[in-house]
């Protein structure tokens, strides 16, 4: 039986995005860092004022008295600190901005103050539309890649899942979970060399292991749409 | 250089503990210097399967908290002159650990001895976690069971990516261990075959132990299996599995089921 599941039920989107922010990363003594950002200041009044300005305290040990005294100086210069990095989060109490991680560097276009707060980041490049994993994919992991088809040179374990916006690939045994075409493309399908899954799905259809015939079982298979139905056939 | 080698399973009873002491008998055993590291704070286990439980006066959290020194807590064996006992507490809970104290810890092991083995508390939190973070080398113990080996693979999955060779782009060298295999259940086809495991974990096998009384009798009289009657099955799979650790080639022996007399009278062919 193939059926969407409940179709009545509006989904909470969930989306990441990444932005470009200023970094301050505090020396000791602070007091003398500071004053430096004054001297920034007083050549350009209200230069940072209304951008996003991320804190990284990775090269100073500050307590979380410390941590809020800094936050109050710089609140006191009009610098609004969207987020913190490279300190530990107990340390972060619970009104001060969040801690981030996984920060990348990139170039900062240093424009004059007017003309930056109007200035959108450089034009994206164009992002790859398939992710190739050469390791098995192990319980308990979960790979997300809406933009298009994953192919995996291994298997995918009994708990482990994998979500594509394209077609799944697998060359190896598929024991956990595919999902296919998420964002809407019913064309997708999933391969794999082994068909052991404990779900399939595709732009939303969905088998579960019970209902895939026992007979195809640890052959290579593919599955696809045909229409509201999943099909699902040996490859040889 | 000194070694760091986890031994993890993420699920409980698959025999950890058991194989932390056996390893760490029988690498001592060859005149490796070897500390056996606890890390199952507040459930610990290794001071008795090593005999030592009555010898405990500082332990692993004292030694992170600065209580005490780290020669103060290691417990030398009495039977073998190269192997230490770094025993857990009993008292505190996992939380009591930190990063930064086990990372000093196992720097200073590295100083000291050629092995250090720890031992790591079943299930994928703090604990667990910590006792793999250092690894340069892992034992996955797994039982030929569905579950125990689909726990497996989640914790190989764990060693790839939360250690700090892996955080660092290296790899942590891992190795499969099967334990409590029952070759009467093997024949019957009611356990997952050897080729299944590694088919799923696809991870080089270390060793094959056969489910064994010697092993409950060892541990219920303080020893490592591999000291307590070094001839029985499961210890000298442990050997085997010591020697494939230092980088010797030994034969991998499936266990297979002893028959009758006439197997027990003509056991093996003289030399």
């Amino acid at each position: 039986m193939d059926v969407r599941a409940d179709p009545t039920r509006q989904l909470v989107r969930l989306r990441g995005r990444s932005y470009v922010a200023f970094v301050f990363s505090p020396v000791v003594p602070i007091v003398e860092w500071l004053s430096e950002i004054d001297a920034t200041l007083a050549r350009s009044p209200g230069y940072f004022v209304g951008k996003p300005i991320v804190l990284d305290l990775a090269s100073v040990d500050l307590s979380a008295s410390a941590i809020s005294h800094l936050l109050g100086s710089l609140d006191e210069r009009s610098i609004r600190v969207l987020g913190i990095e490279g300190v530990d989060e107990s340390r972060l109490a619970a009104n001060m901005p969040p801690l981030l991680t996984g920060g990348r560097a990139c170039v900062i276009t240093r424009n004059e103050p007017a003309q930056k707060a109007e200035e959108p980041k450089e034009e994206p490049k164009p992002k790859p539309t398939s992710l190739l994993l050469e390791s098995p994919v192990r319980s308990g992991q979960s790979i997300v890649f809406t933009d298009g088809d994953v192919t995996v040179l291994g298997s995918v374990g009994s708990g482990a899942e994998i979500v594509a916006g394209g077609s799944i690939h697998i060359y190896g045994t598929l024991r956990g979970r595919a999902m296919a075409g998420v964002n809407g493309n019913s064309a997708a399908r999933i391969y794999c060399q082994k068909i052991e899954a404990e779900l399939l799905a595709i732009d939303g259809y969905y088998q579960t292991a019970e209902e895939i015939d026992p007979s195809l079982r640890n052959r290579p298979a593919q599955a696809w749409l045909q229409g509201d139905t999943m099909k699902i056939t040996p490859l040889n | 250089m000194a070694k760091v080698l986890v031994v993890t399973s993420g699920k409980g009873g698959v025999g950890k503990t058991t194989t932390t002491a056996a390893l760490g008998a029988a690498l001592a055993q060859s005149g490796q210097s070897v500390v056996v590291v606890d890390f199952d704070v507040g459930l610990r286990n290794l001071d008795l399967v090593m005999g030592a439980e009555r010898r405990v006066v500082f332990d692993l959290i004292n030694v992170v908290q600065g209580v005490a020194k780290l020669s103060q807590a290691l417990i030398r064996d009495k039977r073998l002159e190269y192997l230490w006992l770094l025993p857990a507490s009993q008292t505190r809970d996992k939380d009591a650990l930190t990063d930064e104290g086990v990372k000093s810890i196992i720097d200073d092991l590295r100083t000291r001895f050629d092995w250090v083995l720890c031992d790591s508390p079943a299930g994928i939190e703090r604990g667990a976690t910590l006792a793999m973070r250092y690894a340069d080398e892992a034992v996955i113990v797994t039982n030929p069971e569905v579950s125990s080996v689909r726990d497996s693979d989640r914790i190989i999955g764990m060693l790839d990516s939360k250690t700090v060779k892996a955080e660092r782009g290296e790899r942590v060298e891992k190795h499969v261990l099967i334990t409590r295999y029952d070759p009467a259940r093997a024949a019957r086809g009611e356990m997952l075959s050897i080729d299944d495991i590694l088919e799923i974990l696809a991870t080089p096998l270390l060793g094959i132990i056969p489910e064994s009384q010697d092993v409950l009798r060892a541990s219920n009289v303080g020893s490592p299996v591999t000291l307590n009657n070094a001839d029985c099955a499961p210890a000298r799979a442990y050997t085997d599995a010591a020697r494939r650790l230092l980088g010797e080639t030994v034969a991998m022996m499936v266990p297979t089921e002893r028959k009758g007399l006439m197997d027990r009278l003509l056991r093996r062919r003289a030399a």
